[in-house]
């Protein structure tokens, strides 16, 4: 768990003072993600830098897994928490598997420790180990590098990792799977994570919780479907913007819908025309746009066997008002 | 592809350069001389070279920790006053620095090691402070996020990745000496410049050459052995710059 109290940050130059952090209060639980989103300069990647004490603070403090991070000395801290950056920060002279040992190496592990832990990280990454044991970064593409940046931080097992826009470089179609993997990966590992970004479509994918700020203030820290569905201001609701129903779809599956219908409601297949169809683990979102490019404006509902288990239209859409993904029934996650 | 065909071109240009100046040598009967003053000329060969490694090898024990001294951060603020004064030190002639010192310690074997000890810090220590200044910062953000000491950036991340800059000054700097060495024969040091300098006054090419030929095959021979000591110093990982 990370605790922010009263978190604060202020530059001071010649003839200004600035507030880049101003008294920040909330908490992430332990094994969430938390993505902090704002516009640049909003402070979020200074208030991500102040956890492993990298800027220090002004005033407040931040407790990692009940412990003040002052009262530790900071290499022993950094140790202890994974660090992803944006342009993966490989250290061009080390092998892919020196890269990787990076902090077991600093902790003093022994080398058949250091080797076994390097076999099991890349095997999670979906690499093979011995083929780029001994290469090196710049014979990776883009988004292999930054898959080791991310097994890299994995590397001494730290609970709470740090991540400043790690995805943010790389191309949306490469992105897109880096974060898919991503989400797998922390199924398993279950780290507390602070996750910066400034795509609010990865943060609604990513995080448990979002925490969005402006100008060194947070605005508003709650689920994906909280801040979508009920921003606390005008800076959230603008943030979000006007697509938000839109955003807020795939938060939700097919799965979600049909467990929503009336039994009596369902359609059968009949005869209809079924060349539309959707999965059931289709976020809504996109079988939204299946439906709109449906003639009919119906598709047909398939399950894992592929079997159709029914029609789904546009009208069923209403069924979600009011309801949260945390109310779902289904739980897919 | 049109790269690599200018650059054969341009080696093999030089390549017949080389060859032509050894003919030129010939003829005029440099060989003759040399190998009629055999001793001599090792002997000269010989104080040549104790110059130029004596005061390459204290250029480089001073300039590289200088360098990378001032591009710590608590020393930061010295950083312009040593590149400033790289870069004005290698703009002064150096015969005119030889002159300079001269002024001071008198003549002799110290005071040319001085001399050339002076002019050779310059390229060194500006490549060092360049190398270290050129690596990515989120290099150095990553090492320091991960728990590394400061002296562990340093020698892990730093020097390595500067290494290829550092080395490539080393390089040029003792070219350089090799042929400024020449010149300490004028205040007394010795070296090969004792030939050259012999055959200008005597108006005899061929005593010239046989002082001018040495120095430049120590040159060229220094250049390719240093070249190929940094294809095996530098780590693996940053060779791609050299191989293209």
């Amino acid at each position: 768990m990370i605790r922010f109290q009263q978190v604060t940050k202020i530059y001071e130059s010649a003839n200004k003072t600035v507030k880049a952090v101003n008294n920040i209060t909330f908490q992430v639980e332990e094994g969430q993600i938390c993505v902090f989103l704002g516009p640049s300069g909003c402070g979020k990647t200074t208030l991500l830098r102040m956890v492993n004490r990298l800027i220090p603070i002004t005033s407040g403090t931040i407790e990692v897994n009940g412990k003040e991070i002052h009262s530790l000395d900071p290499i022993a801290l950094r140790r202890s928490i994974g660090y992803v950056i944006q342009q993966t920060g490989l250290f061009p002279n080390m092998t892919i598997e020196e890269n990787i040992c990076v902090v077991p190496n600093l902790l003093g592990w022994d080398r058949v420790k250091m080797k076994k832990r390097y076999n099991e990280l890349m095997e999670m990454m979906g690499l093979n180990p011995d083929e780029y044991r001994k290469r090196y970064p710049w014979e990776l593409s883009g988004g292999q590098q930054q898959r080791i940046g991310v097994a890299r931080a994995l590397a001494a097992d730290p609970p709470v990792m740090l991540m400043d826009e790690p995805f943010g470089a790389l191309d949306p179609i490469i992105r897109e799977r880096i974060q898919n993997e991503f989400l797998r990966i922390q199924k398993d590992v279950k780290k507390t994570i602070l996750f910066v970004s400034h795509d609010l479509d990865e943060a609604i994918k990513l995080g448990d919780t979002i925490a969005l700020f402006r100008s060194g203030e947070l605005m508003q820290h709650g689920t994906p479907d909280e801040i979508l569905s009920q921003p606390k201001n005008e800076f959230v609701a603008e943030f979000v913007g006007s697509e938000r129903a839109l955003k807020r779809l795939s938060l939700f599956t097919m799965r979600d819908l049909v467990s929503r219908l009336n039994p009596a409601d369902r359609k059968s297949a009949g005869k209809r025309d079924l060349r539309h169809t959707v999965h059931m683990d289709t976020n809504l979102r996109t079988a939204l746009s299946v439906l709109l490019s449906s003639p009919t404006g119906e598709a047909a509902v398939v399950d894992d066997n592929g079997q159709i288990s029914g029609v789904v239209s546009i009208a069923d859409f209403e069924r979600l008002t009011g309801i949260h993904p945390s109310e779902r029934t289904s739980a897919v996650q | 592809m049109r790269g690599k065909i200018a650059e054969r071109l341009i080696r093999a240009c030089l390549f017949l350069v080389v060859i032509a100046f050894l003919g030129w040598a010939f003829a005029t009967g440099a060989f003759q001389f040399m190998l009629d003053n055999l001793d001599d000329l090792l002997h000269l060969l010989q104080q040549h070279l104790k110059l130029v490694g004596l005061s390459s090898l204290l250029a480089v024990v001073a300039a590289v920790p200088i360098g990378i001294l001032v591009t710590r951060p608590r020393f930061k603020k010295f950083d312009w006053l040593a590149v400033n004064a790289a870069n004005i030190g290698q703009t002064v002639p150096s015969l005119a620095i030889l002159a300079l010192v001269m002024t001071y310690l008198g003549i002799g074997y110290v005071t040319a090691v001085f001399a050339l000890w002076l002019y050779s810090l310059l390229p060194i220590l500006r490549n060092t402070i360049a190398g270290i200044e050129s690596i990515n910062p989120s290099i150095i953000d990553a090492g320091q996020g991960m728990g590394m000491t400061p002296s562990q950036i340093l020698w892990k991340l730093e020097i390595p990745n500067a290494l290829f800059a550092i080395l490539a000054g080393i390089r040029t700097s003792i070219v350089i000496n090799v042929g400024t060495a020449a010149l300490a024969f004028l205040i007394g040091g010795g070296g090969l410049g004792d030939l050259i300098f012999t055959g200008i006054s005597l108006n005899d090419t061929g005593i010239m050459l046989s002082g001018a030929l040495p120095v430049t095959l120590l040159a060229i021979l220094l250049d390719v052995v240093l070249g190929k000591m940094e294809k095996w110093i530098i780590p693996k990982g940053l060779q791609r710059h050299l191989e293209t």
